[in-house]
Formats: structure tokens, C-alpha cells, sequence
């Protein structure tokens, strides 16, 4: 039987490392990058610090992308005009987030949802945070729109939108 | 043209722990040197090695591979690393099955490590940066989120409840309490225990996901004539296939995995599969969260789309069910140390078609097996067929 | 028996110290375009594989492989990351091939070596944490170690590795593609900074932005496509050991053991005589010098020698780096090994432009994964 080719891998528990039975050795390493946005993403960045969505529209496929990109990954072409889209969008699927990264519970929770934006083709999403809605309203399908930062805060980022908030 | 024969014909593996004394390299050789036991050939024998490992975050080593290549018996041998993130356990044995049927090499030994403990304060902390550096990584997200999001599509688009999930961390676990390498194994646990876990990512609960976990397994892979002299029992790798599908997620229908379904169709293709439903009688579908088994299942067509649920309510996918899926207990069972657990995937079907499995044979001398596994920005589908 | 693989498309981006103007997806997109209209196919029709070099840490991603597909036309295609160097990647493509499974297959590795602020503690990073970490020494010690073990020995002087670094940097301007050729002088080399005497600045190659695309293919399929194939004649790699204290420091062990298999595959029994040229790591200047002698393309203890002397000039006998190497061309990263490769592919074609020898049929190109590791893979090349 494969029992004898299981080896008897030594297992630690948090209190061998609480009684100083464990020799431990840290490292906190400096990693930092400077990424150049290229096109597409520097003037989607630049258009986010104006209050404004662009995509990206390819001639051969005819669909506009979203989020922006020079080539079109399905036909493998360039693509060919930026195209502005709508402050507002639909919610394909969110997540109700209770916990950090670290496991840390969070006062309140977190609305992460994907967010498919009018103007771009179907199902053209990306990742934002709802905000200004209670947890159990938030619906699949639910209508949105974009809570921008005040001009003077914006920084050609994704978080110059604050959050999107449902319409009406 | 056709092509040349690859059989498993040796695995080994580590316990299963929540975090191991072992450091990396030696876990590595702690799961090769059983291997090579198991099938009585001598690290001398095996001429390449394929190493599967996950982000080098983890274990706190740039160009990690290098660094693992002593406990994974390279030295001074042609090594080399493959990484498709979740879905590398199960590509890396497509990757040693390339080796030996590209005719340059007879054996190959297939090593998957995954020390993801070092990580600190939490290992979750090197998926922090899985996101898109431009777009994505300033909104805060953690792993958590897109498990949750991928869930939720899953479940709105078929109706279903946590109960219809829940089901499947159940049957893992317990199915796991017979496999000694498990981290996880508990053969009384209930639908009541999932569901009343704390909520972590709605949907997601605690007992939805299997946790951080440090191991290593491997496989010793070789060519017909050389596998028939090492066992008389070799488990042939029938089909490999693998997609991999465009990085924008966010653009991508979550409620249904079609890279899975693609790298089936390659892996059938090539093993002659046609009716996969009748002509595999063991799944090991990767299922780090309980959706996940589902979600996979349809993807490999093993059941229609929305209704592996249904299948596994019935009781189909048990271990004396007409399709045992994870007889292993899987991640959620067994334990998730990244690459290693798909890797455990192909060594269960290894011992299962060989009746080697104890406790956790599957009756009925099953003869064809399936493992799969997945990752990146849930987007690549990794398939390996065996078969005796 | 077993297929032959031919290169039948090649593209690049670069090679640039800066790139400001693309991201790493339209580096990679424009080298792609390049290589696919090379080639004369369509990657959403006529490539059963993509495969790519890189490491997370080089981009600062986890799981880099998430951001692969999408500018190489392999979306929903069968693609995956090697943790290795370009030439690990052609290999990986190379057995893909050659096992039947596939006709075409795509190559891909780049560097956006400028966009790494911390480089030199990401390469520390790859360091033992216990045992090598703690010495807090610039990576680039041991390139200085290594370099003067060799002088102890009597196998290099340091005028030897001064004329490695004159000799790849005037080649590498008469290479459009090159971002560090310039006109430099032994003793410039020698009384620049040092790094890790005897290791000096001048010695080390700087880094560039670049990114490179290879098409390659089965040679019945490429008889049906536009590209002029090159033979792959041979491939090898081997891991010598990660632990400084084990391995071998002065017989380049990675590199005898990659060429070993490299030259049974190929059939090349003398290496000295059936390669006419070589494109080898030259990361550091003395390196150029210990791979010859690995590689068995110059007799052992001879390899400064020769490059003092001409013999491994454009003009001469066996013309090593035409290209400019690293030095002359700048480091690439993971991507290095496909740019030595890249000119072997261009000498055999005639495409070399003002760099092209005459009458070659037979290259090799070898590459080095750079520090720390003791890693190396050869390629044999034929027209």
C-alpha cells in the first residue's frame, strides 16, 4: 500500500515557536519597481484623473475593450480608436468581505464587485468596490454608477473613482 | 505521428503539514527519495527533472527553483521549471510526459515542492500581488475576493444554495481521514460544520477553503520499454492537455471555466476519449474551495453544465459511487500546499489503478483516471489522463 | 524516429536602456507582430503552443504567468511559464515539437530590467537566506570571486577580460539593436571602477529593455511556411549545484554538461572545428572567456589568449559575440539567452547586416542564468 511511501514529514505547532524550540531565520526583502503604463494604460490613468472611462474599440472583431489595451488578444490586431464610455455599469457578481488579507476581521465589510461598464462591449468588466449600499441590498444585475474622488484629489489612478454606488 | 509512451512508474510524498521543520529543499527530497524508493531506481537513473513550485513569494527565494534543485535530485542534470501558478501540480507531470516523448530523455523525475509557511505575518500575503499592478493592486484586493466573486457567479447562475457546496468539503474531508498523509482528514465532520464556519468572503465560509499548507510530492515518469522493466504495473499518462485563457478575468464569463473545458478536449483528444463520462471511472478535479470540485466537473464535462451538484447530492461522486470524484480528499482534505496538491492528484490516480490506494480504494478495478487542476487569475486548466 | 525543429520566425523589440513609451504587454506585441509576420502565420490559427521565460520576481508579480497570454495571441491557447531563461523556453518548445504533440510552437522572454528599482537585492534575493543572505554582499561579489579564482590559477589575466569587454562593445555598433556599443580601450576597462576587484564596472554588462519572439516549428510544417528555417540542431541544459561552497567555481560545470548534451544531439563531434561561431553569456567579462573553454570551442587555459590575439574577432577564426554580446548589447534578463540565439538565427539566414560572416552554416549559443545560479543551456544551430 502507498502508506509506506508517505514520508514522516516533521509538523510544527505555534507553540514550539511560543517555547523557543524552533530556530527561525527573517529576511525582509526590498523589492520595488517603477512600471512604465505604456499606452493604453497611461491614457486610461490620464482620462481617470479627467473623470472620464475610456476603452478601446477593434476594427476587425468590433468589440470595445474594456479595460483598454493596443492589441485586441482575439484577433491578435492592433486596435484602433480610444472610445469614451458611460459612468455607469452593471454588477456581473460581488463579494460581501469580512477579513483582511491577514486574516484581521473588518468592522465593516468590504463590496468588492466586477462591474461591466455601458459603452464597452458585453461583459467588458473590472474590479471596483461598491459603495453607498448596505451590504444585504446589493443584488447580481444591480445598476451602478461611478462616485469620482473631487478633481483637486485625483491622481490618474483607479481609486480616483471612490467606489460605485447604485442608480437611483 | 505516434507518439511516444509515458508511464508513471514510482510516487512519493511528505505529510501534509501546516507548517513543516523541513525547509524547502528538504522537503523536496524528503517526497524524492520515496518516490525513487518506490520504484527501486537510484537518483543516477533519472535523466531530467521537472520542478513544479508556486509563487517564489512564499518561500522568500528569487528564481526559487535554483534554489530547491539539490532536494530535488538536479544536480549536475538538465532541470527545469514549470509554472502555470494552481494549475502547475498537475502540469508539471504534462511537462516530464514532454520530456520522455520528445525521445530525448527515457526517465524523468517530477518533483512539486510548496513551503508556503515562511510567508509572514500570512502566506496570503504573497497573492497580494496576483493583481494588476496598474488597475487592480491599488484597490486593496486579497485572494479571498476573487474565490468569492468566481463563487457567487457560480451559484447565481444555477440557483444554488451553500448547502448544494457544502456538500462536497464534507465528502473530501471525509474521504481524506483515510489518507496518512492528511492535514484535514476528519470522518465526522458535517454540512452543519461547514455551514456554520465563520463567513470569510460571502460566499465563502472558513471550512469552504482549504488553508495554507507546506509539502512536496513526486512522480518517476518513464518511457515503455524502461517503465516495463521498473514495474510491472506502470500507469500509463494517456492525454496531457492545458489552456490557458486571457489575462483580463474581469472580462470573462466566472460562471464557467472553458480553459478547463478546452484542456480536456486536448487531453480526451489525445487519449481517444469520446464519452468521458463513461470512460473515466476516477476524477480528481482540483478543489482548493468546495465550488471549485463543481465548478471542474463541468468543466472536464464529466456532468452537464449547473448540475454537479445534483450529481453529488446523489451520491455519484462518493467512493463506492459510479464516479468517485477525489477519493483522495483532495485539497480540502488532504491539504493545499500549492503545486504539491495537484501533483497528489496524479499520484492517487497512480496508486488507485494500481489498488494501492488502502482505505481509500475505489472498487471495481477502475482502469482510467483524470486529474486536473487550476490557478491564476482563474485562468488555466491543466489535465493529465492516466490509464492502465 | 524523431522530428526535426526549425526556428522559422524570429522578432524583437529593443534593446533599449529605457522604454518608457510601452508597457511590457507592447514591448512583447510589437516583437510578436515582428515574429509572426516573419514567420507568415497567424497565432490564432496556426499555433498548437506558447511558451515563455520569466520570473516573478523580475516583474514584481506573483504568478507573472497570469499576464502572458493576451500579447502573444495565445488566449485560450495551450501556454505556460518556465521559471528559466529564454533558451530553457526554446527547449521546452523543442520537446513539445519533437514528442509529436505539436506542429508549432512560440517562444517569448523579455526584460524590463528599467522598471526594477531594487534589481541588485532582487538577485540577492536568490541567495541562500541562511547561509549567504546574512553577508549582506552585493550579488555581484561573487562574480568578483570567481573572476579572480581564475587569475589565481593562471587560466585568465585581467588584460584578457579587458579585451573581451573592447572587443563585444566595438561589435555591438555595427548592431542596430544594440544599446550599449561604444569605442573603449583596454586600460579604460581596466582603471574603471571596481565592483568586486577584480572585477570592474566596465567588465559587467549593463541592462536592457527588449523583448523576443521565436517561431518554431517542425520541419515538414515549415517547409509549408514563409520563414527561413534554421535548423535546431541540438539542445542542452544542466543545473550544477545553488550551494557556493559545492560547486565547481572554475570549470563552469553547467556549461560542459549543457554542451554535452547539446553536441550529442547535434551529432558534433569536435566542436573547435564544426562551429564556426558562437554567441556565449558574457554577463561578466571573464565568463565569455571560462564558457569557451567549456563549451570545448578553445583549448583549455587558451580562451584569453585567443581573444587577445584576434582569434575570436569577426575576422577570425572563430568569431564569438558578433552581435556584441551582453556587454555591447545589455544584459537581457531572462531573455538574454534568446538574444544570443537571435544573432546565431540572423548569421545563418544572412540577415546579419553589417555584422554578417561570411560561409557560416553552424552556431552556437549559449546562455548563463546569470548570479547566483550556476545554470546554463546551449543551443546548436545549422542553416
Amino acid at each position: 500500500m502507498m502508506d509506506q511511501w508517505v514520508y514522516s514529514t516533521t509538523g510544527l505547532h505555534e507553540k514550539d515557536f511560543e517555547a523557543g524550540q524552533v530556530l527561525v531565520e527573517t529576511w525582509k526583502g526590498k523589492a520595488e519597481y517603477a512600471w512604465d503604463t505604456g499606452i493604453a494604460i497611461g491614457r486610461f490613468l490620464e482620462e481617470l484623473r479627467r473623470g472620464r472611462l475610456v476603452g478601446r474599440r477593434c476594427h476587425s472583431c468590433r468589440r470595445i475593450l474594456f479595460p483598454p489595451r493596443m492589441f485586441c488578444e482575439l484577433c491578435f490586431r492592433p486596435t484602433a480608436e480610444w472610445v469614451t464610455l458611460a459612468q455607469t455599469g452593471t454588477v456581473n457578481t460581488y463579494s460581501l468581505v469580512h477579513v483582511r488579507w491577514d486574516m484581521v476581521r473588518l468592522e465593516q465589510p468590504q463590496v468588492p464587485a466586477v462591474i461591466a461598464m455601458d459603452g464597452a462591449s458585453q461583459g467588458m468588466g473590472i474590479l471596483h468596490l461598491l459603495g453607498e449600499v448596505a451590504p444585504e441590498k446589493v443584488k447580481m444585475g444591480m445598476r451602478v454608477q461611478a462616485v469620482w474622488k473631487p478633481a483637486e484629489d485625483r491622481e490618474g489612478s483607479i481609486t480616483d473613482i471612490r467606489y460605485f454606488k447604485p442608480i437611483g | 505521428m505516434t507518439m511516444r509512451r509515458v508511464a508513471v512508474v514510482g510516487a512519493g510524498m511528505t505529510k501534509f503539514v501546516r507548517r513543516a521543520q523541513e525547509t524547502g529543499r528538504e522537503l523536496a527530497w524528503e517526497a524524492t527519495s520515496k518516490a525513487l524508493e518506490s520504484c527501486e531506481m537510484s537518483i543516477d537513473q533519472i535523466e531530467a527533472v521537472v520542478m513544479g513550485t508556486g509563487p517564489d513569494a512564499f518561500d522568500g527565494v528569487h528564481m526559487k527553483s535554483e534554489w530547491l534543485a539539490d532536494g530535488a535530485g538536479a544536480w549536475g542534470k538538465p532541470y527545469m521549471r514549470g509554472y502555470v501558478g494552481g494549475g502547475t501540480g498537475v502540469f508539471s507531470a504534462a511537462q516530464g510526459w514532454y520530456h520522455v516523448a520528445s525521445g530525448l530523455f527515457d526517465t524523468c523525475l517530477v518533483v512539486c515542492e510548496e513551503k508556503m509557511s515562511p510567508a509572514q505575518p500570512h502566506p496570503q500575503g504573497a497573492f497580494l500581488t496576483i493583481f494588476d499592478n496598474f488597475i487592480e493592486r491599488p484597490l486593496g484586493p486579497n485572494l479571498l475576493w476573487i474565490f468569492a466573486l468566481e463563487m457567487n457567479a457560480y451559484m447565481q447562475r444555477y440557483g444554488l444554495r451553500k448547502e448544494d457546496i457544502a456538500q462536497v468539503a464534507v465528502k473530501n474531508k471525509r474521504n481524506a481521514a483515510d489518507h496518512p498523509a492528511s492535514l484535514l482528514g476528519d470522518r465526522n465532520i458535517t454540512l452543519k460544520d461547514i455551514l456554520d464556519s465563520e463567513v470569510l468572503a460571502w460566499p465563502v465560509q472558513r471550512l469552504d477553503v482549504s488553508p495554507v499548507t507546506d509539502g512536496a510530492v513526486a512522480v518517476v515518469l518513464a518511457a515503455d520499454n524502461v517503465a516495463r522493466r521498473v514495474t510491472p504495473q506502470p500507469v500509463w499518462i494517456e492525454g496531457v492537455g492545458w489552456n490557458l485563457d486571457s489575462a483580463y478575468w474581469t472580462n470573462r464569463d466566472l460562471s464557467y471555466p472553458t480553459y478547463v473545458e478546452e484542456a480536456a478536449r486536448m487531453a480526451y483528444r489525445m487519449a481517444g476519449i469520446t464519452e468521458p463520462r463513461q470512460q473515466i471511472h476516477i476524477a480528481e478535479p482540483y478543489d482548493p474551495f468546495d465550488y471549485k470540485e463543481l465548478h471542474h466537473l463541468e468543466g472536464l464535462m464529466l456532468f452537464p453544465k449547473g448540475k454537479a451538484p445534483e450529481a453529488t447530492a446523489l451520491g455519484i461522486t462518493q467512493r463506492n459511487g459510479d464516479l468517485p470524484v477525489c477519493p483522495s480528499g483532495g485539497l480540502l482534505g488532504v491539504g493545499n500546499p500549492i503545486a504539491a496538491a495537484g501533483l497528489m492528484k496524479v499520484a492517487e490516480l497512480f496508486w488507485q489503478l494500481r489498488g494501492e490506494a488502502g482505505a481509500r480504494q475505489v472498487p471495481g478495478n477502475p482502469r482510467r483516471g483524470v486529474a486536473q487542476a487550476w490557478g491564476d487569475l482563474m485562468q488555466v486548466g491543466t489535465v493529465v489522463v492516466m490509464g492502465k | 524516429m524523431n522530428r526535426t525543429v526549425e526556428i522559422v520566425g524570429v522578432g524583437w523589440s529593443g534593446f533599449r536602456s529605457v522604454t518608457p513609451d510601452q508597457s511590457y504587454k507592447e514591448l512583447i506585441f510589437e516583437a510578436a507582430l515582428r515574429a509572426y509576420a516573419d514567420a507568415g502565420i497567424d497565432p490564432r490559427r496556426d499555433v498548437q503552443g506558447f511558451v515563455t521565460a520569466a520570473e516573478d520576481y523580475h516583474e514584481g508579480t506573483s504568478i507573472y504567468d497570469e499576464y502572458t497570454p493576451d500579447q502573444l495571441g495565445a488566449a485560450q491557447r495551450p501556454m505556460h511559464t518556465i521559471g528559466g531563461d529564454g533558451l530553457h523556453a526554446l527547449a521546452a518548445a523543442y520537446m513539445q515539437i519533437a514528442s509529436g504533440l505539436m506542429d508549432v510552437v512560440v517562444v517569448e522572454a523579455h526584460s524590463k530590467a528599467s522598471n526594477i528599482v531594487s534589481l541588485p537585492h532582487i538577485v540577492a534575493f536568490a541567495e541562500d537566506p541562511t547561509f549567504e543572505r546574512p553577508l549582506a554582499l552585493h550579488p555581484v561579489a561573487l562574480a568578483g570571486l570567481e573572476m579572480q579564482e581564475l587569475i589565481s590559477l593562471g587560466r585568465i589575466t585581467e588584460e584578457q577580460c579587458a579585451g573581451v569587454v573592447v572587443k563585444n562593445k566595438r561589435n555591438a555598433l555595427r548592431n542596430p539593436s544594440a544599446a550599449h556599443g561604444t569605442v573603449v580601450g583596454p586600460e579604460e576597462v581596466l582603471s574603471s571602477p571596481p565592483l568586486a576587484s577584480p572585477l570592474t564596472s566596465l567588465m559587467a554588462a549593463p541592462h536592457a529593455d527588449g523583448a523576443l519572439v521565436f517561431v518554431l516549428a517542425d520541419t515538414e510544417r515549415a517547409r509549408t511556411l514563409k520563414g527561413e528555417p534554421v535548423r535546431v540542431r541540438g539542445v542542452g541544459w544542466a543545473t550544477d549545484t545553488p550551494a557556493l561552497d559545492s560547486r565547481d567555481w572554475t570549470g563552469a560545470r553547467y556549461a560542459r554538461k549543457a554542451a554535452q548534451m547539446a553536441y550529442r544531439i547535434a551529432g558534433v563531434q569536435t566542436p573547435g572545428q564544426e562551429i564556426d561561431f558562437a554567441e556565449v553569456d558574457d554577463s561578466f567579462a571573464h565568463k565569455e572567456l571560462l564558457h569557451l573553454e567549456a563549451l570545448g570551442l578553445v583549448p583549455s587555459g587558451r580562451a584569453g589568449e585567443w581573444t587577445l590575439e584576434g582569434q575570436t574577432a569577426s575576422s577570425g577564426p572563430i568569431p564569438v559575440n558578433v552581435s556584441g554580446g551582453a556587454l555591447g548589447e545589455g544584459s537581457l534578463l531572462d531573455a538574454t539567452g534568446l538574444s544570443r540565439a537571435l544573432e546565431v538565427v540572423l548569421q545563418l539566414r544572412g540577415q546579419a547586416g553589417a555584422r554578417q560572416l561570411p560561409g557560416v552554416t553552424t552556431g552556437l549559443a549559449f546562455a548563463w542564468r546569470g548570479l547566483p545560479t550556476a545554470v546554463g543551456v546551449a543551443a546548436v544551430l545549422s542553416a
